[in-house]
């Protein structure tokens, strides 16, 4: 299953349920403001490493680069994907869970 | 509301600002300023030239008193004045020259 | 000049994520070129709106937030960030944008990283408190 999250991790508990809820092997895409939780450094980190054991963890370049974030600043095992990516991830999972 | 330019048909708001800021060249301007019955000359150009980069700079047109402020100390206090700015653009610096321009409406500008 | 009211814009929203942060920042705009007395706080993700490098093509949005490096020609020059924000978030001051005063003013930084006592007065001395 694919699971998408868009709400930051400061602000909003989604990331954290979804990481709770989604079975280990899942995709997990972080899009919009959920792509701060991969920026390295942050008390998220040790949540967001964690989770990098169970899942495959992927965030939405258009949105990295609009929040002024380059690859490097990224926790490592997080991977970009642009919006052909994205499609990929949806089309491999045949269900998509959004966690909004 | 729309305005004719060669056979096409530009969308603009109410004020006739354009909405679509990628249509816009040189020669709607000019075309724009006709239909004020202004030509315009180089030094509108200097203020719409300035006007565009400002935009490009920092993604807002800038209101008038602001303009003012920022022209003056581009280009020199006496092209910076209200009173120089307001000769070359009669409707009100900001809003015609941003009109001309092809920005959107000065921000602060009510 | 002397009766504009002093107003300050908490910020504490990213940006693009929703479009709050660039209403409020149009407001202050406005606020400004009618003489009150602005001053602009970035706290939470807030302080995500003054991260440098930011280029919204692949979005397809106005990158607005490259209008806060011209608060300085609206005289707003009160910018204050809090400290506690940006260490939870992985941000160090060299990952916010600098915000100059322009050639009138000097070439200072009006970006102020702030503690979160110190933030505490500015929001106590206040006359009006605006939230995104």
């Amino acid at each position: 299953m694919l699971h998408t999250v868009n709400k930051s991790p400061f602000e909003k508990d989604s990331l954290n349920t979804c990481f709770r809820l989604a079975r280990p092997g899942s995709d997990v895409l972080l899009i919009e403001d959920a792509v701060y939780a991969a920026l390295a450094g942050s008390c998220f980190e040790p949540a967001m490493s964690e989770a990098l054991a169970r899942y495959s963890v992927f965030v939405l370049k258009a949105d990295l680069e609009a929040r002024g974030i380059d690859s490097g600043d990224l926790i490592s095992g997080v991977r970009a994907v642009d919006y052909s990516g994205f499609v990929d991830l949806a089309v491999k999972n045949d269900t998509v869970q959004s966690w909004l | 509301m729309s305005l004719e330019y060669k056979g096409r048909t530009l969308e603009t708001d109410k004020d006739g600002f354009l909405q679509d800021m990628s249509e816009w060249s040189p020669e709607i301007a000019e075309h724009m300023a006709a239909l004020d019955d202004l030509a315009l000359g180089e030094d509108h150009w200097e203020v719409i030239n300035y006007i565009r980069e400002y935009y490009e700079d920092y993604r807002i047109a800038p209101a008038v008193r602001i303009l003012i402020k920022v022209m003056g100390r581009r280009l020199g206090r006496d092209k910076g004045g209200s009173r120089y700015l307001y000769r070359l653009f009669p409707h009100g610096p900001a809003k015609q020259a941003c009109r001309y321009a092809g920005l959107p409406k000065p921000t602060g500008c009510v | 000049m002397g009766d504009g009211k002093k107003i300050l814009f908490i910020n504490r929203r990213g940006p693009y994520g929703t479009i709050y942060a660039q209403e409020a920042l149009e407001v202050a705009l406005v606020g400004a070129v009618f003489d009150q007395k602005i001053s602009l706080a970035f706290i939470d993700d807030g302080v995500f709106l003054l991260r440098p490098g930011q280029s919204t093509v692949g979005l397809q949005m106005k990158q607005f937030t490259a209008a806060y490096r011209a608060l300085g020609d609206f005289e707003i020059h009160r910018v204050y960030v809090e400290r506690e924000s940006l260490q939870v978030r992985g941000m160090k001051e060299e990952n916010l944008m600098e915000i100059v005063t322009g050639p009138d003013g000097g070439t200072r930084n009006l970006v102020k990283v702030v503690s979160s006592v110190e933030l505490m007065d500015v929001i106590h001395s206040q006359d009006v408190l605006l939230n995104d």
